[in-house]
């Protein structure tokens, strides 16, 4: 029997609502909604009945008329309960416990960063508590530097113990925690110093009032009221997270996470929330430059027409333009590119090896019948084995999706105990250390360790070696191959077993970690599954936010372009907001920019290849324009813009749009606007058909009018430009989606692809999203927004791949190398933000202390590697649990040359 | 007068060893148990007797031990806690008990496992208990040796190993959740309950937490049977008590009386009566988180329910008196800053009314308090009700100071009015 479905009725205040047997009363009442005053309680995190202030009173049976105080959040909802909200006695206590958290809350809301979009505001409010008795001095803390993201101010704490439960029991972070005891509770680190966990900024979101709020905001802080939001899609990884950006005076304020419930739920990683200060960067690209000779200097140019004209010659249909796309660039500004230069000239902007990974990935989502997971599904896995991939510094969204999976086992324990899931430490108590198997198959430590059964380090041969075992023992076609080592074969059968016996197995791997082999392996290990069970999962992490829209486009591999250009001369390069040398080797961009007449860059940001070409034209970041993006698991997503285009930027599809009316010497631009643009996208290539039919175009209306990006309360409209003109400034237009620059609008819930900022009466704060729910921790009212465009087809008709393991011949100081992602620096965009660039590591060289000794290395050495002729120089450290024989190196930190991994390097001291 | 407990506990010389504790007789309970009981014969006896809790709270203790899970798939371990962190200010029974007699504590720790079928088992100690704790350690080491402890007991087939843990030295640790957590390595926060601590206590397993003073009822119990230890009390309740007084008495100190002897006769005949020149006025009778009882309660017979009778707690039956020439406000305020102080500062109301308490107490004590504290320290009073609060903590607080500021409800205007405290010069 589900529990889920039972619908129960309750009477709340003298009326009848029916609810779902299995949940608390606090979420019942919640999503009914009746406001019910709470603290501790957050969805995600469940119910421990700290703060005592979600009291109401409940009643034996209609003859009871005393009846007696309950904490909301702690009581399971039954048939026909009887209670009060609006009971005296309980609207006394909640009004007590507000007055107690404010006898030592300061009284610095107008210099308070959280001010008008707090919590504790909004509770107090609720409450009712205004008047104060208090007559004491208020208790004092020292405050601590946590690093760049984050502002600690624990004078205004309240004691709610929300952080220290996500910090430590959602995301497993070690250093935060509770200090102290009485009313001198603290919360923060053993000492000064960086939050280490990768989750840390959703602290600013949990934690009701002002303790911990975002730094970076504090830069150019503004109230929420006064910011202007669009919905947004991260776009520092391919997990697609969903966010909020918000603007003021044509800057980037900051970012908040959007909820979504298939996708990142109520939380977002630290990358995604810090990792905008690149749009506000003073180095972006804000006028299109132009240099005459390859010798000289780029030059600024005022007016896009100008470059235009400029260019009539070098697009007209004789010459040979060839394209070259980005990952990072929308689906969209991509599509644009190829046809302005067809499908024959248009390239993806990323390596052979990436392109090829990614195609086999993209193949197999397409043709295999193993259900790739949204992240909520990969919460509910129950067993989960990961081969190659550092997920937490690649996807790090999805590491945090496997930490909820592994508390699996032990709900399901408490639940035949008959404890509630919302009943968060009896479970934990209940269960203690019993998790979900986890198995980590990496070529060093890795961040989700803590959380494995069994950990397995190895060379990537050996990992795939795993894989292949594992996969040959599910597979009941396969002659069993036993692995040579005892230990291993062990680890392969338990793994194997493991899986076979769950009912949700998931296969985590990647094409970050560069390595076809295990690619396969983990591959085989899913179709093995699925062959028995029909929930077997695979999630694939991708390398970037729009790998997966790139790879659905036709086109080749950088490679070829450069293939090419080596025996034909190209007339114009094209190249779509991609610095090529993050891609490809210096030798290789210097071949292709010396064989092409003409080289154009579309970027927003300065970098080596914006740099070092004939023509820069300034594009919009993603918080200036609108886009789809295509993630991990092929859910299309869009994002809008928060920030009106100023100067000469122009979204790269609208420039495109201008350079195929140049080449096609017609007067017709092919799209006016951006629906025309995803109507001709559509149209051409069918695998993005359902694009159209789920996300409302421009024309879309609520009420004849659009929906407003700013709040009711947004302020100084009239005023905010004032010392520039005194008349007020025309509202920018908004052509190409369904919102408005503006406050107007009816104050109802947007479509839930359309939400631009979360805010209900009464709910001034992030808290306000769950009015936007169905079900706390359900979907958003309407559905959660994007749509999968690449679906498993229900046949299990894919073949296994045949895996030729090839082993290496290390020749004297040579060692295998495998890539280290950082998820602070590896990725472009978010490393060019000041917070960002304060987290990012020098680049590195792990290596285990028997091969350290052979070279005569020491920790914090500078040492050179060679690989594949090109030479880097790093910093040594000594980490023990690599296996003898492979290094681990830092990839595409800022600085770092291209290097193609995993390979052989030869080792030497500088 | 029978004293079961203390009968061979002379303060002041080392407790029995080993050898002169099977002397008296001690451990053939233990072989009796082992050897020739189930253990849901020693339950029900002990159910039979109605030993009540005498950590404070008097649950009946063999009603506890039966929510237990028994049998085969029984989860394992199971574990019996003895608390021992004697924190309650006033309080020193324990203290007496285990170094006095050790071998009877552990004797009991043997015949109360064996009841539930713990295979571990904790004595739970206060961090300031180093006498105890080295008496106790000593004898342990016996037990093992002599085949008290270890694999096989006696025969009986039965393993159980007691380990000592010293508290953390927080008056919370002594709320049975709280220790728990503490044991477990954990900030010392209550629990949530249900589960029950018998279905899942200690590292998420069915758990048993008993005072000292009700684990070493357990030999004589198993020897002398159910109705010995009935008629062992004035009034029915069952078994003796140790009561204690502290105070301007002429005998402060700790006596094994039948449980239900009035205050009147603890407090003349044992505690020898008030210090001369010094006038009664109140007490608290059992450990500080009980309400005052007054002259005229002294003829209430010390038991669990005859004190609840009248609006009070017997709680631990360690008494302290408050004389005519203490203030007592600065009695009340000294407990509440007490209790302040030991809040663990997880539930709002505990955390931040104590704190708050405290200082409206400090303040009027000092002189600059105001008529209106008055109310809200009776606001609190009931703000601080168990089912507010997370845990009994503050509702053990608000005893006495409820109770206080009824019946010394002038000396805290003469307080306010004269804006001096009257006890100081």
């Amino acid at each position: 029997m589900s529990l889920e479905i039972m619908i129960v009725k309750i009477r709340i205040d003298g009326k009848y609502y029916e609810t779902k047997l299995g949940k608390n009363l606090l979420e019942a009442c919640l999503e009914l909604g009746l406001n019910i005053p709470h603290f501790c309680y957050h969805p995600a995190l469940g119910s421990v009945g700290a703060c005592r202030l979600c009291a109401v009173k409940r009643f034996k049976d209609a003859d009871d008329k005393k009846g007696h105080i309950i904490m909301s959040c702690m009581e399971p909802v039954t048939e026909g309960m009887i209670i009060s909200i609006e009971d005296a006695d309980a609207s006394a206590i909640r009004a007590a416990v507000i007055e107690g958290v404010m006898t030592n809350h300061p009284h610095d809301c107008p210099v308070c960063d959280e001010g008008g979009e707090c919590h504790l505001q909004d509770m107090t409010v609720m409450a009712g508590h205004n008047y104060r008795r208090f007559d004491f001095k208020k208790r004092t803390y020292k405050d601590q530097d946590l690093g760049s993201f984050i502002n600690h101010e624990m004078n205004r704490c309240i004691q709610c113990y929300r952080c220290m439960r996500f910090y430590r029991d959602y995301v497993g972070g070690k250093d935060l925690n509770a200090f102290a005891a009485h009313n001198y509770v603290y919360f923060g680190r053993h000492e000064n110093g960086a939050l280490e966990s990768e989750f840390s900024g959703n602290l600013v979101e949990v934690c009701p009032t002002g303790v911990f709020t975002d730094k970076t905001l504090k830069k150019h802080f503004t109230r929420k009221w006064d910011l202007s939001n669009a919905p947004s899609v991260c776009v520092h990884c391919s997990v697609g997270c969903n966010t909020i950006v918000s603007e003021r005076y044509d800057s980037l304020r900051r970012i908040m996470s959007r909820y979504n419930g298939a996708v990142n739920g109520y939380f977002i990683c630290d990358r995604g929330r810090f990792g905008y200060e690149f749009v506000n960067d003073e180095k972006r690209i804000r006028n299109p430059k132009i240099r005459i000779n390859k010798n000289e200097k780029q030059e600024e140019v005022s007016e896009n027409n100008l470059i235009l004209t400029s260019l009539t010659e070098s697009f007209s249909k004789d010459k040979k333009i060839i394209g070259i796309g980005s990952p990072r660039a929308s689906l969209e500004s991509n599509y644009s590119l190829l046809s302005l230069v067809g499908q024959e000239n248009f390239y993806h902007g990323i390596s052979k090896r990436e392109y090829n990974l990614t195609k086999t990935a993209l193949d197999f989502l397409r043709s295999s019948s193993v259900k790739t997971p949204s992240l909520k599904q990969i919460e509910k896995a129950d067993v989960v084995f990961i081969l190659g991939e550092d997920i937490t510094n690649t996807a790090p969204m999805t590491a945090l999706a496997v930490r909820q999976a592994v508390r699996n086992k032990p709900k399901a324990a408490a639940t035949e105990k008959g404890i509630p899931l919302w009943n968060e430490y009896p479970i934990r108590n209940y269960t203690q250390d019993s998790k979900s198997p986890v198995f980590i198959a990496t070529a060093i430590k890795d961040r989700l360790d803590d959380i494995a059964e069994k950990t397995f380090r190895g060379s990537n041969a050996d990992i795939a070696g795993l894989g292949i075992a594992v996969g040959s023992l599910l597979n009941d076609e396969a002659s069993t191959l036993k692995l040579s080592s005892n230990d291993q074969q062990e680890l392969a059968e338990k793994i194997a077993l493991s899986l076979k016996n769950a009912k949700h197995p998931l296969i985590i791997t990647g094409v970050n970690c560069g390595d076809e082999e295990i690619l396969h392996a983990a591959l085989n290990i899913s179709i093995a599954l699925r062959k028995n069970n029909p929930e077997a999962m695979l999630s694939i992490a991708l390398p970037e936010c729009n790998s997966m829209g790139l790879a659905m486009l036709p086109g080749k591999p950088l490679d070829e372009a450069i293939s090419i250009a080596s025996n034909e001369i190209i007339d114009t390069l094209v190249i779509l907001e991609n610095d090529l040398y993050r891609r490809t080797t210096k030798e290789s961009v210097d071949v292709l920019f010396e064989k092409s007449k003409q080289v154009i860059v579309l970027d927003h940001l300065i970098n080596k290849t914006s740099q070092d070409v004939d023509i820069v034209i300034p594009v919009s970041t993603f918080a200036e324009s609108e886009g789809t993006l295509i993630n991990n698991e092929g859910r299309a997503q869009r994002y809008y813009k928060a920030i009106n285009n100023k100067d000469e930027v122009k979204e790269s599809w609208r420039w495109i749009g201008d350079l195929i009316k140049l080449r096609n010497n017609d007067q017709s631009i092919p799209w006016n606007n951006f629906d025309e643009l995803v109507s001709s996208l559509v149209n051409e290539l069918p695998a993005f058909s359902k694009l159209k039919e789920y996300m409302p175009d421009a024309d879309f209306r609520m009420y004849n009018a659009k929906i407003p990006r700013q709040s009711l309360r947004y302020s100084g409209r009239t005023a905010m430009n004032a010392n520039i003109a005194v008349s007020e400034q025309k509202v920018a237009e908004d052509n190409d989606s369904p919102l408005a620059f503006s406050m107007e609008g009816q104050g109802e819930q947007p479509p839930s692809s359309l939400v631009p900022f979360y805010w209900t009466p009464g709910w001034n704060s992030v808290q306000a999203s769950n009015n936007y729910l169905d079900e706390l921790n359900g979907s958003l009212k309407g559905g959660d927004p994007g749509i999968r465009l690449v679906e498993s087809n229900g046949e299990n008709k894919s073949s296994y791949f045949k895996i030729d393991s090839h082993t290496v011949d290390l020749q004297k100081n040579e060692l295998l190398i495998v890539p280290a992602y950082s998820i602070f620096g590896s990725e472009e965009l978010s490393s060019a933000g000041e917070a960002i660039k304060q987290r990012i590591p020098e680049p590195f060289v792990y290596l285990c202390e028997k091969d350290a000794d052979i070279f005569e290395f020491k920790d914090n050495d500078m040492i050179t590697i060679e690989i594949a002729k090109s030479k880097i120089e790093l910093k040594v450290i000594i980490e023990n649990s690599l296996k003898q024989g492979v290094a681990v190196v830092s990839v595409n930190l800022p600085g770092m040359p291209f290097i193609d991994l995993p390979a052989s390097g030869i080792f030497s001291k500088m | 007068m029978e004293k079961p407990l203390t009968k061979y506990i002379t303060p002041g010389s080392p407790p029995p060893d080993l050898k002169e504790y099977s002397r008296i007789g001690g451990y053939a309970s233990a072989h009796k148990a082992l050897k020739e009981m189930s253990p849901a014969e020693i339950t029900s006896l002990v159910k039979a007797s109605n030993l009540l809790g005498r950590g404070g709270a008097g649950f009946p203790t063999g009603l506890k031990w039966s929510f237990v899970p028994m049998g085969e798939n029984s989860p394992k371990p199971k574990y019996l806690i003895c608390n021992a962190d004697e924190m309650e200010p006033g309080t020193f029974k324990d203290r007496y008990l285990m170094e006095g007699n050790p071998h009877q504590l552990i004797e009991g720790m043997i015949i109360s496992s064996y009841a539930i079928q713990a295979e571990k088992a904790y004595i739970f100690i206060r961090w300031a208990y180093k006498k105890a704790e080295k008496e106790l350690r000593k004898a342990l080491a016996e037990a093992y040796a002599a085949g008290y402890l270890g694999k096989n007991i006696l025969g009986s087939g039965f393993d159980l190993d007691i380990y000592i843990h010293s508290s953390a030295g927080r008056y919370i640790c002594g709320e049975e959740t709280a220790l728990f957590n503490s044991l477990e390595g954990k900030r010392a926060i209550p629990r949530t309950k249900p589960p029950f601590a018998a279905i899942s206590g200690l590292f998420g397993k069915p758990t048993i937490v008993n005072n000292v003073e009700t684990l070493v009822w357990i030999p004589h119990i198993i020897e002398r049977g159910a109705e010995w230890f009935k008629n062992l009390s004035m009034t029915g309740a069952g078994g003796t008590k140790l009561y204690g007084v502290s105070g301007r008495v002429k005998n402060p100190g700790l006596w094994e009386l039948p449980l239900g002897t009035t205050l009147r006769e603890v407090i003349e005949e044992h505690a020898g009566g008030m210090l001369d020149g010094y006038k009664f006025r109140g007490v608290i009778p059992g450990g500080i988180s009980t309400d005052f009882m007054l002259e005229k309660h002294m003829d209430v017979n010390m038991d669990f329910s005859n004190v609840g009778a009248v609006g009070s707690r017997l709680g631990t039956g360690t008494m302290i008196i408050l004389d005519d020439k203490t203030c007592p406000v600065a009695f009340i305020h000294n407990i509440e800053k007490f209790f302040a102080l030991e809040s663990c500062g997880w539930c709002t109301p505990c955390r931040e009314g104590l704190a708050w308490v405290e200082k409206l107490l400090a303040s009027i004590e000092e002189g600059t308090g105001k008529m209106e504290y008055l109310d809200i320290l009776k606001f609190h009073t009931k703000y601080l009700c168990f089912g507010n609060t997370f845990c009994a903590h503050a509702p053990g607080a608000a005893e006495p100071l409820q109770s206080g500021l009824e019946y010394f409800h002038d000396d805290f205007v003469q307080h306010i009015n004269g804006k001096k405290c009257p006890w100081r010069s």
